[in-house]
């Protein structure tokens, strides 16, 4: 089928009336999310383009409509109160789009929102789409088509260019997952790449890697060890300089750990096809 | 953000950390009356946002206020790493009996604050870490409790065997965990942490960097910030909400998404270029961002060609498009531009561009190996 989100999902908006919120609510809807209903506090009763009921709190809106996800779109200095309200009402799959969230509050909202139980991913991510299924978060729905393929990436626009030259290609997605570029989040490399091993209309995973931190080489040792699925890899960032921050708060070589070339050379010793160049992940593909 | 150390130990001061005095100077003749001031030998310190600033020179002794003014003078002439000294630290020298090492840092891998320490202080941590890791003792930091005294005094007894000089280690580093947190760090370090002879333990050094995304919601470090110590045009970015990183090649690049804006200048080195810079013009992206992008990337003179890479998913390819017409329209363009925009509103964009004799590309393979070609004098690939 896909991963974490289907035809099932009943998702939640927080923040459906700002800018950003209520643009990506339009077109989910028009993707064929169940939008079932928003959050704004102040606009509780109203009613988003006349059909979303809107609600106060995240816990009057899981009460009222029975939301099984949640996407966030509010102000950085607000996302890190609204991740912990959404796993507090009890809402099991969080997505947290919202860029530039204190990495010291993420230090607290991801115990809090583990101790819940519940899976947030993000926060600065895209979020993910099943395609022909659902779509939750800002990927756009119309350079996917469904297919047998998994894709779990760092990153926004490149994930695009990845998905987009695989739809050319005719090689469909089941799910493409957005994991978000900072240093703390929620979901990882490989709480994705275990979805997709247990998803039996998945056959293989694309991996798309960045500079900073070990997640690439920890999810390389896992694909070998628990993999039965071929995966290809991309590593951004070949060319960046040490111990710059390279836009992404993740994205930064410590020292000499976390370069592309250690976690390539991770995915060569694990069996991953190591993609030289973005397009370059088809042809792997195609031989696997 | 980077603070400069003078900045950092007011910060760290200011939570009880024991500290020598130092005053800050912008001239030699300043740096010799603050030497005058405190008497005795002083050290003269560089302050900029750079590491080995001892190896460059940039750290010396001076045994009277005229040594001061001339070590001074030296000094503000350096340029380290790039950047030119503006500002000393001057500050009496103190007598050391040993040297340890203190830092916190926000850990991805537990996900917590972690503090380190090692009693091999006075040098480069990570080469502590990779060849004496048995030296370095770490402990990651609950965040609801914050850093217990119990815990501290581990911290304490890893650095000191004497119970008064871990008790005051534990103190320190208790004092350093809240100075991180309310200044919304993303590290806080004090290297050294010193004995005195006298068995007094106190912070010679301090650095601090700051989590960019604090910034808003803490206005008086957000007022820490040194224009005067950074690159101009990264300062130029930074102020036109782009983010941008200044290298040494020749192809300026313009791109929409940190992830995307690293392959394209990967792509640039595999097609056997040099990308000149990182930029990301971000999600949302308006006409003036791009003018500004351009303005930044042609101040550059060892720019030779400019490549745009859009790849239009929130970012509409025609505001882009605009801002390419208007900037350009603004300042002429005196190196060759390669476009490649695919994604929202790709027609309109594509038009706009044609009206006004720009063309444009849909691969970015072919676009990335066009702009090298035309950097390299039609060289290359």
């Amino acid at each position: 089928m896909s991963i974490f989100i289907d035809c099932d999902t009943r998702l939640l908006v927080q923040g459906i009336t700002g800018r950003d919120g209520s643009f990506h609510a339009r077109q989910m809807i028009e993707y064929g999310t169940q939008v079932v209903g928003g959050v704004t506090p102040g606009k509780g009763g109203q009613k988003f383009d006349g059909k979303v009921p809107i609600f106060n709190t995240v816990e009057q809106a899981v009460r009222e409509t029975g939301v099984n996800s949640t996407v966030i779109y509010v102000p950085p200095m607000f996302a890190a109160d609204a991740m912990m309200e959404a796993a507090d009402a009890g809402i099991p799959f969080i997505v947290c789009i919202t860029e530039g969230v204190p990495v010291l509050d993420m230090t607290k909202v991801y115990p809090f929102v583990r101790e819940k139980g519940a899976r947030l991913l993000g926060p600065n991510c895209p979020g993910l789409i099943s395609p022909g299924m659902s779509k939750v978060g800002i990927i756009p729905g119309g350079i996917c088509k469904p297919g047998p393929i998994g894709l779990v990436s760092r990153s926004g626009t490149l994930t695009y260019e990845v998905v987009f030259q695989m739809t050319r290609a005719d090689m469909g997605q089941t799910t493409c997952v957005g994991i978000g570029g900072d240093p703390i989040n929620g979901t990882n490399f490989i709480d994705c790449l275990a979805a997709f091993e247990a998803d039996p209309q998945t056959k293989a995973v694309v991996m798309i890697g960045e500079i900073g931190g070990t997640d690439e080489q920890e999810a390389a040792v896992f694909v070998k060890k628990n993999m039965t699925k071929p995966v290809v890899g991309f590593i951004a960032g070949q060319t960046a300089p040490p111990g710059r921050r390279m836009g992404h708060a993740g994205a930064i070589i410590s020292g000499s750990a976390g370069t592309a070339a250690e976690k390539m050379e991770a995915f060569e010793a694990n069996g991953i096809g190591v993609a030289k160049r973005p397009i370059d992940v088809v042809e792997l593909l195609r031989n696997r | 953000m980077n603070i400069h150390e003078y900045q950092a130990k007011e910060i760290f001061r200011a939570a009880g950390i024991p500290i020598p005095p130092g005053d800050v100077a912008t001239t030699p003749a300043e740096a010799e009356s603050i030497a005058r001031k405190f008497g005795g030998t002083v050290v003269v310190k560089a302050q900029v946002h750079a590491g080995g600033r001892g190896k460059a020179g940039g750290v010396k002794l001076a045994k009277t206020p005229d040594e001061a003014r001339e070590v001074a003078e030296r000094i503000l002439a350096l340029t380290i790493k790039g950047l030119p000294v503006k500002k000393v630290l001057v500050t009496p020298a103190a007598d050391i009996a040993t040297e340890a090492y203190t830092g916190v840092i926000v850990d991805r891998a537990s996900k917590r604050a972690v503090f380190m320490v090692s009693p091999a202080g006075g040098i480069d941590i990570e080469e502590v870490a990779a060849k004496t890791p048995e030296k370095i003792l770490r402990h990651s930091v609950d965040p609801r409790y914050g850093l217990q005294t119990y815990e501290a005094m581990q911290l304490g007894f890893f650095l000191y065997s004497d119970v008064k000089q871990a008790r005051a280690a534990a103190k320190i580093m208790q004092q350093l965990y809240s100075a991180f947190i309310s200044s919304g760090g993303s590290l806080a370090e004090i290297n050294p942490l010193v004995t005195t002879p006298a068995g007094v333990v106190v912070a010679l050094d301090a650095k601090m960097v700051i989590d960019d995304n604090e910034l808003d919601r803490r206005p008086e470090i957000a007022a820490l910030r040194d224009e005067s110590s950074e690159d101009p045009s990264e300062v130029d970015a930074r102020n036109a909400n782009l983010t941008f990183i200044k290298l040494d090649g020749n192809v300026g690049c313009v791109v929409n998404g940190a992830g995307l804006a690293m392959a394209t200048m990967d792509l640039v080195k595999y097609y056997g270029g040099d990308p000149a810079n990182f930029l990301d013009i971000g999600g949302s992206s308006n006409p003036e961002k791009v003018v500004a992008a351009l303005r930044i990337i042609t101040s550059d003179p060892s720019v030779k060609a400019i490549l745009f890479n859009i790849f239009g998913g929130i970012t509409r390819t025609d505001d882009v498009a605009n801002g390419i017409v208007t900037a350009t329209k603004l300042n002429p363009l005196k190196v060759p531009i390669v476009i490649r925009l695919t994604g929202t509103n790709e027609e309109t964009a594509l038009k706009i561009l044609q009206e006004n004799s720009f063309s444009a590309m849909t691969d970015m393979d072919e676009a990335v190996k066009k702009a090298v070609a035309l950097a390299t004098g039609g060289k290359a690939a």
